[in-house]
């Protein structure tokens, strides 16, 4: 970046400064000790993981089809939903299959009945109707999988392990499905990334997201190509679902870390896969920061009730980022003719 | 000289008409375009060029009249099915994709040739992978032809507009169509880009065979590269024959020029 570039972008490399400098003060001023610091960072670091992997189902369908997709949160509930009911009865593994087969299923029905009759209507009107499936999703999901708290049982070791006992006092103490969980979580973005980049039908994915009509001039089917966006959108839900539910338990709450990842693309740019990746790290970390650092600060200084900053961080990072910069770190820039 | 015998009509366009709402943008228009020629589709500023070509494209549906191309006549299509037929476009204002690279762009263009399966290439699979080699064989070729050796890997958006208008040419050229629609491919470029494009032109039809449909506002570099001219004005057809002819007709001096009443 030119120094007229800095000079320009001041409010963002103000903000991207004091972000920064948030995150090295623990350290700095011997808040933390380094071993303590470390496990909050990758503690933090883990469930951005999952922030993004929401994240990322925003940005796949935003991409390609303009549309704001509400129902990613619903989308994630039902995936888990149909995984825990169905494990409950075969082997994970076959129920996981299943469970991709049901979302496609599902992505194909949404192109059919909603998204065909609704090309080219204002954003507003496709916003409407995600919201529409969301509530039908919701309401169908339970219906059919039925509303009590379910297990997803993913077999993997619950004991935390203790790590690097050697170079801090006292060690790590990592989750050690926590860190199973983050590495597939990984893993998936990078595959996601992969097929977007090498593969002919990431290419006309990324040629409809660039520009309809010529996508559709050279044969590039609309409706197919929206049908595998959903598809893989319901995917990540799927996985997302799986790692917060095999934590947390299946529940309704569970749609609500939809909520969650609108920070996180308002953070990393509505068009951005890697902004979603970035995003959801910079708000996972953060929020966490925030709330084993900064909070029990507050708390002592100002006399205030409790911290419970966790809760909240995400949204005030994403409302200082619209101000100082609304299309995100990384998404297009639309300059609009008025 | 390959390419360059005229053959069979592919395409008949009988009595079309379109409006949106009250304006009457096409009326009973009317005409051929016969294999391996240039084509030509000419007119002042709201003439309906874009429109008739956005028709034999499949964006818009004609209210009334029939389009036949290769032997099949066809109601309402949409320019998928259009590009499936054998009927490749380029744009006006460019419409690139422009986050990718050139090559990236121009292999869009290869993707109803594409017979692996969607898991296939997921997993990356052999044959997935000598597929994608035979279609970038055939792509190198389009961007040596097109001299754009040297900006393979640069993104679109970074290139200056004479070059993306090949870019664009490219990209429908790498359908291998049948029929090729070029919306104004000279608008808004210098001479020196326009000599370039005529060139290209002019080799595409000599080199590939393929048939050309091209919509100008500028007379000039039309009459000198099309085989045949269809002049419109106000939605309607006013002319139509060889350059020379056009050039004589009376009502497309009229058009052109204002008539004193």
């Amino acid at each position: 970046m030119t120094l007229t570039a800095l000079q320009r972008n001041w409010p963002v490399v103000a903000l991207i400064a004091a972000l920064l400098a948030g995150a090295a003060a623990p350290l700095v001023f011997g808040l933390s000790a380094p071993g303590f610091y470390l496990e909050v960072l990758l503690g933090g670091l883990m469930s951005g993981v999952l922030y993004s992997l929401v994240a990322l189902g925003f940005v796949l369908i935003f991409k390609a089809s303009g549309v704001f997709n509400f129902a990613q949160g619903a989308m994630v509930l039902f995936a888990a939903l149909a995984l825990a009911r169905m494990s409950e009865v075969m082997p994970l593994g076959i129920a996981f299959v299943l469970a991709i087969a049901i979302m496609a299923l599902f992505a194909w029905l949404v192109e059919r009945l909603v998204l065909r009759h609704l090309v080219n209507q204002d954003a507003v009107v496709l916003l409407m109707a995600t919201l529409g499936v969301t509530y039908f999703l919701d309401g169908f999901g339970q219906m059919v999988w039925g509303s009590d708290i379910y297990q997803i049982e993913t077999g993997l070791p619950k004991t935390p392990i203790l790590v690097l006992e050697k170079v801090f006092d006292g060690g790590i103490l990592i989750n050690s499905e926590d860190f199973v969980a983050a590495a597939v979580a990984g893993l998936l973005v990078l595959a996601l990334a992969i097929f977007f980049q090498k593969t002919p039908t990431g290419r006309a994915l990324r040629a409809v997201a660039d520009d309809h009509q010529a996508a559709q001039s050279i044969g590039i089917p609309l409706n197919r190509i929206w049908v595998i966006v959903w598809t893989v959108a319901g995917f990540v839900a799927l996985v997302a679902g799986m790692v917060w539910g095999s934590k947390l338990g299946v529940q309704f709450s569970l749609s609500l870390i939809a909520l969650k990842a609108l920070p996180v693309v308002i953070l990393g740019g509505f068009t951005s896969v890697p902004g979603a990746i970035l995003g959801g790290l910079i708000i996972g970390v953060g929020e966490k920061f925030a709330e084993v650092f900064l909070a029990p600060i507050a708390v002592q200084q100002f006399d205030l009730a409790g911290g419970g900053i966790e809760n909240w961080f995400a949204y005030v990072l994403a409302l200082l980022f619209l101000l100082v910069r609304p299309e995100g770190l990384f998404g297009d820039k639309h300059i609009d003719r008025v | 000289m390959s390419g360059r015998k005229i053959g069979n009509v592919i395409l008949q366009v009988a009595d079309v008409s379109l409006a949106f709402g009250g304006v009457k943008a096409l009326q009973d228009v009317s005409f051929d375009v016969r294999e391996h020629e240039i084509r030509a589709i000419i007119g002042p500023n709201g003439a309906g060029k874009s429109s008739m070509l956005n028709v034999i494209n499949g964006v818009y549906t004609p209210q009334q009249g029939k389009i036949t191309f290769l032997g099949k006549t066809r109601g309402a299509m949409d320019p998928h099915d259009a590009a499936a037929m054998g009927i490749a476009r380029t744009f006006q204002s460019l419409a690139l994709f422009k986050g990718m690279s050139v090559l990236d762009n121009i292999m869009t263009g290869r993707n109803l040739r594409m017979r692996t399966g969607l898991l296939a290439q997921a997993v990356h699979l052999g044959f997935a992978r000598r597929e994608e080699l035979r279609h970038r064989e055939y792509v190198e070729h389009i961007i040596d032809f097109l001299e754009i050796q040297a900006y393979r890997k640069t993104a679109v958006g970074r290139l200056p507009y004479g070059l993306q208008k090949r870019v664009d040419l490219g990209r429908a050229l790498a359908m291998e169509p049948r029929m090729l629609l070029l919306d104004e491919p000279m608008a808004g470029m210098n001479l020196e880009e326009k000599e370039d494009m005529c060139r290209f032109v002019l080799d595409v039809n000599d080199e590939f065979g393929t048939t050309i449909v091209l919509i100008e506002h500028d007379m000039g570099v039309v009459m000198d590269i099309s085989d045949r001219v269809v002049v419109l004005d106000y939605g309607k057809k006013i002319g139509d024959g060889t350059p020379d002819e056009v050039r004589s007709s009376q009502g497309v001096i009229d058009a052109y020029l204002g008539v004193a009443h």
